[in-house]
C-alpha cells in the first residue's frame, strides 16, 4: 500500500533519481566545456534535495514501509544526509578533473551508486538489502575503471570489481542460509526467530562470519583490505575520496542494523570477532601506512585502521556505541573527502602524488596549507576538529563496555597515526621547493573546489565544536536501531 | 548574568589567532599589531581576575560559569569554568608570558636585525595564539573532558611552532618527539578520565565530567590505585617529569624564543597543574599510594637535572635542564600532599614560569644577535646589553632561591613539606641548590662579565625597546612576589586548603 509515509520514506532517493534524469537529459546539449555543469546540476540539485528531504520527509516513529522492504527511521535519515552531502562534495571535486569532468556518465553513475547507499542504510529486508549494497556496489566498480586510456585505473577497477563480487557472494550465501534457518527475510522477523533460540549458537555465528566477510569487504578492515590501497591510487581521486568515506559509512550502517537488531542474541561471540577485527584492523593499517610515499596509498591505509577505530564502538554493542559509531562515520566523511579532494585540487596543478611533492604547499597556498591542517589533525584526532571528538566517544562506548584493552590498542595506534599525519604537515609547512621560489608556483584553487573544501573544512570544525547537535542525530539513530 | 570573563580570556586568543589567519599574507605589521592588542588585553583581563580574587577574599571557584554543551544521555559536557587560588596565578602567568611573548617576537623587515619572527610572522601568531588559547582553557575548566580538549589544542600547536620556525638543526627531531611524548602522556591520561566517568556513573549513577561532582564520586582505593599512575604520570610528562623529561630540553632548544618561554613558562604547568588536578584532587587515594614514587621520581629530577644543566656548554639546553629541575620541585612539592609542599608547589609554578620565560627571553636575545649560544664562544655582554644581563641576573637569583625574589618564596616551603615526610629526600634534593648557583653564577660571569670574543666584537648590538619592556615587566613580576609574599600566598594557601580538605584534612 502506497501512502504519504511510504512517499516520505524513500523521497531522498527519488529526488537523487530526478537530478539523475536531469542530468541525461542536459548532458547532450552541452558542448565542450560546459559539459563540466553537470557537477554544478547534481551539488545543487543534491542540496536541493537534501533541503527538500529535510522539509518533507523526516521520520517520526520508526515504521516499517513498502511492504516491510524499508525502515523509515532516524538512523537512515542521518546516514541519508550524509551520503548526499558526501555526493555532493564529491560531484565539485569531480568536475575539474581533466577527463572524468566533462562526462556526464560520471555523475549519473555518482547518483546511482548514492541511491543504493541511501537503501543501505534503511533496507529492512535481506532482499532489499542485498539489492541496495549491489546497487551501491556496481556503479563504483565503473568509477572506479573510468579513465580507460590509464592502466592504473583500469586494474582498479578490475580489481574492485572482481574482490567486490567474491565478497558479495559469500555474503549472500550468509543471506540465504539466515533465511533458510528462520523462514523470513525481514530483519526483524529474522531477529525474533533467532532470539527465541531455535538456532544453536555455532551455527548463528557461522552465518554471522559468511556477512561480515561481504560486509567487511565493504568497510576495509583487515583481512579484507587488499583492494583497497590499489584501488584507491587507481581510481580517479574524487571517486577514490567517496569510496572511502560515503562507501565505507554505508558498510557500517549495514553492519549496526545487522549485528545490531539481528544477532543481539549472540552478542558474546560475535562482538569478540569484532573486537579482534578491529585491533587487527588499526594495527595493520596504522603500520602499513607509515612506510607510504604517495599520498592516496596513505589515506587508503589511514582508513583502513580508521574502520577499525569505528568498530570499536560497534564491538562495545551499547546505545553510546552504536551513536559513536554513526558520529564516527560522520566526522570521518567531512575529513577524509577533505583530504582526498585536497590531494585532487594539488594533483590537478601539480600532476604528482608523492608525499614529498607538498614541499612548500603552506606558501604555494597557505588556504590550502591550513586546509590541510584541519584535514590530517582531525585524522589524527586533534581537537577542535570532529576527528577528536568522534575517537573520544567511541573509546569512552569502549570503556563502558569493558573493553579496555582494545581501547588500548586504539590509543597506541592513534599515536603511531599522529607520527605520519604530521609527517605530511612537515613537507606542507616546513619543506621548500628547490630553489625556494614558491611564489612561481602558484596552486589556484577553481571555484567548485573552493566552494566543496571550504564547505568540508566548516563541517569538520563544526562536528569538533558544537558537536551536541550532530551526536543528538547520531544518537535518535542509534535509539531507532531497536 | 555577570560579565563572561573567563571564556572572553579563553577564547579571545581564538578569535585574535583567527582574524590574524585573515589577513593578507604580506600585511606583517597589521598581523603583529593584532597580537600585540589581543595580548594586552587577555593581560589586562588575567590580572584583573588576580586583582579581585586576591582583595576581595575569595575562597573555592569564583567567576564561575557553566553552559550545557552537550546533554544526551549517556554523555553530559559542560563548558564549565572557574578558578580557584593556585589556577588564578596561573592565569595570570599565562597572560604576562603571552605578552612578552608577542613583544619579544616582534621582528622587523629590515633584514640586518635577526631578532623576532620575519618568517610568516601572520602563520607565527595565529599558531601561537591557539596554544595559548589552549593553555588558558585548560586553568580554567572544570569539566573534564574540555580540560582534554584544551589541553590537546596547547599540545599541537607547538609541532608547528617548533618545526616551521625553530632552530634549524634539530627542529624536526624535536618537534616530533615532543608532540609524540605529550600526545602519549594525553591519551594515556584520556583512557583513565574515560574509567573515571564510568565508575562514578556506576558509584553514584551521576552522569558528568563535571570535576566538582567527580570529587564526590566514591572511587573505590582499589580503582584509585590502579588509575592514578597512569592519570598522574600521562600529565606530569608535560610537566617533564623525571624519566619522561627527555623532550622537554630538546624541545626548549630547537623552539623559537617565544615558544620556548611559553614551552617552559606555561606549558610545563599545565602538566604539573592537570596532575595536580585531576590525579591528585580526583583519585586523592590513589595519590597516598603512590606518593613515594612520585617523590623519589621528582627527587631525581631535581639533582639529576640541576647537574645536567651544570654540564652544559649550550646556553638554551642549561636552561632546559634546570627547567627539569625547578618543575622536579614543583611535583616534589606536590608529592608531599601537606599544605606547606602544595603551598610552595603552587608558588614555584607561577615563580618558576616567569623566570624562566625570563631566562629564555635573554637566551634569544643573545642568540639572535650573536648567533651562538655556545657558553665558551660568548662574553661581555654585560657592555652590549646591560639591560638584558640585568634581567638575566634577577633570573639567576631567583633560581637559587634567593631571599626577596620568588624563588625563596617558592622553594622554602617546599623543603619544608618534604621534610616534614621524608627529612633524606629534603637532605638530598637540597643538593640542586648549591649546584644551581654554581652553575648560574658560572655562567653569568662567562657570557655576560668575561672579555668580549673578537668574533662578537662590532657586529652584537643593544636589544630593542620592546625586549626591555618584556624583561622588565617580567623581572617585576619575580621581584614583588620576593618583596611580598601576601599579594600571592594568600591566595594559593586558600586553594591548597581545598586540596587538602580532598585529601582527607590533615
Amino acid at each position: 500500500m502506497f501512502t504519504t509515509t511510504s512517499f516520505a520514506s524513500i523521497l531522498p532517493e527519488i529526488l537523487i533519481l530526478t537530478i539523475g534524469l536531469l542530468v541525461l537529459i542536459c548532458e547532450p546539449f552541452w558542448k565542450g566545456e560546459q559539459k563540466r555543469n553537470a557537477g554544478w546540476l547534481t551539488a545543487g540539485g543534491l542540496l536541493l534535495a537534501m533541503i527538500v528531504s529535510l522539509l518533507f520527509g523526516r521520520p517520526g516513529q520508526p515504521t516499517e514501509t513498502l511492504g516491510g522492504m524499508i525502515r523509515f527511521d532516524g538512523l537512515g535519515f542521518f546516514l541519508k544526509m550524509l551520503f548526499m552531502f558526501a555526493a555532493a562534495a564529491t560531484a565539485l571535486l569531480l568536475m575539474d578533473h581533466d577527463k572524468a569532468g566533462k562526462r556526464g556518465e560520471a555523475y549519473l553513475l555518482l547518483l546511482a551508486s548514492l541511491i543504493g547507499m541511501n537503501l543501505m542504510s534503511s533496507s529492512a529486508d535481506l532482499v532489499m538489502l542485498y539489492l541496495s549494497i549491489e546497487t551501491a556496489s556496481i556503479p563504483l566498480y565503473i568509477l572506479s575503471g573510468f579513465l580507460v586510456d590509464d592502466d592504473r585505473s583500469t586494474e582498479a577497477g578490475f580489481k574492485y570489481f572482481l574482490y567486490g563480487t567474491l565478497a558479495s557472494t559469500i555474503m549472500l550465501y550468509g543471506f540465504s542460509l539466515l533465511f533458510g534457518f528462520t523462514g523470513s527475510t525481514d530483519l526483524y522477523a529474522i531477529a525474533a526467530a533467532l532470539t527465541s533460540g531455535a538456532i544453536s549458537p555455532l551455527l548463528a555465528f557461522g552465518v554471522a562470519g559468511l556477512v561480515t566477510v561481504g560486509l567487511g569487504f565493504k568497510v576495509s578492515i583487515v583481512p579484507f583490505h587488499f583492494w583497497a590501497p590499489d584501488v584507491y591510487e587507481g581510481a580517479p581521486t574524487p571517486v577514490a575520496g567517496f569510496l572511502s568515506t560515503a562507501s565505507k559509512a554505508a558498510g557500517f550502517a549495514v553492519i549496526l542494523r545487522l549485528f545490531f537488531v539481528v544477532f543481539p542474541a549472540f552478542s558474546a561471540s560475535w562482538t569478540m570477532l569484532f573486537a579482534i577485527l578491529a585491533a587487527v584492523s588499526m594495527t595493520v593499517g596504522n603500520l602499513l601506512a607509515l612506510p607510504q610515499t604517495n599520498i592516496k596509498r596513505l589515506l587508503a591505509y589511514s582508513s583502513i585502521s580508521h574502520a577499525g577505530y569505528a568498530m570499536i564502538g560497534v564491538v562495545a554493542f551499547n546505545q553510546l556505541g552504536a551513536a559513536s559509531v554513526v558520529f564516527y562515520l560522520a566526522a570521518y566523511i567531512a575529513t577524509n573527502l577533505l583530504a582526498f579532494g585536497l590531494v585532487m585540487a594539488f594533483s590537478r596543478i601539480a600532476g604528482l602524488e608523492d608525499i614529498r611533492d607538498y614541499a612548500g604547499l603552506s606558501r604555494r597556498n597557505p588556504l590550502m596549507g591550513l586546509m590541510m591542517l584541519s584535514a590530517f589533525l582531525s585524522l589524527a584526532g586533534m581537537p577542535p576538529f570532529g576527528g577528536f571528538v568522534a575517537k573520544v566517544f567511541v573509546f569512552a562506548a569502549g570503556i563502558q563496555a569493558n573493553y579496555v584493552w582494545l581501547v588500548v590498542v586504539g590509543i597506541i595506534n592513534s599515536i603511531i597515526g599522529v607520527y605520519y599525519y604530521l609527517n605530511v604537515l612537515k613537507f606542507v609547512y616546513l619543506y621548500r621547493l628547490p630553489g625556494e621560489d614558491e611564489t612561481n608556483h602558484p596552486i589556484p584553487l577553481t571555484r567548485p573546489y573552493k566552494i566543496a573544501l571550504v564547505a568540508l573544512v566548516l563541517g569538520v570544525i563544526a562536528l569538533g565544536t558544537v558537536f551536541a547537535p550532530f551526536y543528538n542525530w547520531s544518537d535518535i539513530g542509534a535509539l531507532n536501531l531497536f | 548574568m555577570a560579565f563572561p570573563i573567563l571564556s572572553v580570556i579563553t577564547f579571545l586568543p581564538f578569535a585574535a589567532g583567527l582574524f590574524i589567519l585573515t589577513l593578507p599574507a604580506n600585511r606583517k605589521n597589521e598581523a603583529r599589531a593584532t597580537a600585540l592588542a589581543a595580548a594586552v588585553i587577555d593581560l589586562l583581563l588575567s590580572a584583573w581576575v588576580y586583582i579581585q580574587y586576591l582583595t576581595q577574599n575569595m575562597t573555592g571557584y569564583q567567576f564561575i560559569e557553566k553552559y550545557s554543551w552537550i546533554d544526551i544521555f549517556p554523555l553530559k559536557i559542560a563548558l564549565h569554568f572557574g578558578v580557584d587560588g593556585i589556577s588564578a596565578p596561573l592565569v595570570l602567568l599565562t597572560g604576562i608570558v603571552m605578552f612578552t611573548g608577542v613583544l619579544i617576537s616582534w621582528g622587523d623587515d629590515d633584514p640586518h636585525v635577526m631578532a623576532g619572527i620575519q618568517d610568516r610572522p601572520r602563520e607565527f601568531f595565529a599558531f601561537l595564539f591557539l596554544l595559548a588559547g589552549g593553555v588558558f582553557g585548560v586553568f580554567v575548566s572544570l569539566d573534564l573532558f574540555m580540560l582534554f580538549f584544551f589541553y590537546e589544542i596547547a599540545v599541537f600547536p607547538m609541532y608547528l611552532l617548533i618545526a616551521i620556525w625553530g632552530w634549524v638543526k634539530t627542529r624536526e627531531y624535536a618537534a616530533m618527539k615532543l608532540t609524540l611524548y605529550l600526545f602519549i602522556g594525553s591519551v594515556v591520561a584520556l583512557v583513565g578520565a574515560l574509567a573515571m566517568y564510568w565508575a562514578q556513573y556506576q558509584n553514584t549513577g551521576v552522569l558528568s565530567f563535571n570535576m566538582l561532582e567527580m570529587e564526590n564520586a566514591g572511587f573505590s582505593a582499589s580503582f584509585q590505585n590502579l588509575w592514578f599512575l597512569p592519570v598522574f604520570l600521562g600529565f606530569a610528562v608535560l610537566g617533564g617529569i623525571w624519566p619522561f623529561h627527555n623532550w622537554s630540553p630538546d624541545g626548549h632548544v630547537a623552539a623559537p624564543t617565544a615558544v620556548s618561554m611559553f614551552h617552559a613558562g606555561v606549558l610545563m604547568k599545565l602538566g604539573a597543574f592537570a596532575a595536580l588536578r585531576v590525579g591528585i584532587m580526583l583519585l586523592p587515594e590513589g595519590a597516598k599510594y603512590w606518593s613515594w614514587l612520585i617523590m623519589a621520581f621528582a627527587g631525581v629530577a631535581v639533582v639529576y637535572g640541576a647537574y645536567i644543566a651544570y654540564v652544559q656548554t649550550d646556553l638554551k639546553y642549561m636552561i632546559g635542564f634546570s627547567s627539569v629541575s625547578h618543575m622536579g620541585l614543583v611535583v616534589l612539592g606536590v608529592s608531599t600532599l601537606n599544605e606547606t609542599g602544595l603551598l610552595g608547589a603552587g608558588v614555584q609554578m607561577v615563580s618558576h614560569g616567569v623566570m624562566t620565560a625570563l631566562f629564555f627571553a635573554v637566551t634569544g636575545m643573545i642568540y639572535d644577535r650573536s648567533h651562538t649560544r655556545m657558553i665558551p664562544e660568548l662574553g661581555g655582554m654585560a657592555k652590549i646589553m646591560p639591560f638584558a644581563a640585568i634581567g638575566f641576573i634577577i633570573g639567576g637569583l631567583v633560581s637559587m632561591g634567593m631571599p626577596g625574589f620568588s624563588g625563596f618564596v617558592a622553594e622554602f616551603p617546599i623543603f619544608m613539606g618534604v621534610w616534614k615526610e621524608q627529612w633524606l629526600v629534603a637532605v638530598v634534593s637540597s643538593i640542586s641548590i648549591i649546584i644551581t648557583a654554581a652553575y648560574i653564577m658560572i655562567n653569568i660571569r662567562k657570557v655576560f662579565f668575561a672579555p668580549l670574543p673578537e668574533k662578537l666584537e662590532g657586529h652584537v648590538g643593544d636589544i630593542t625597546v620592546l625586549d626591555k619592556v618584556a624583561i622588565a615587566t617580567l623581572c617585576l613580576c619575580m621581584v614583588a612576589i620576593g618583596l611580598f609574599p601576601s599579594i600571592m600566598v594568600p591566595m594559593v594557601e586558600n586553594g591548597v586548603r581545598y586540596v587538602m580538605n580532598l585529601l582527607g584534612g590533615a
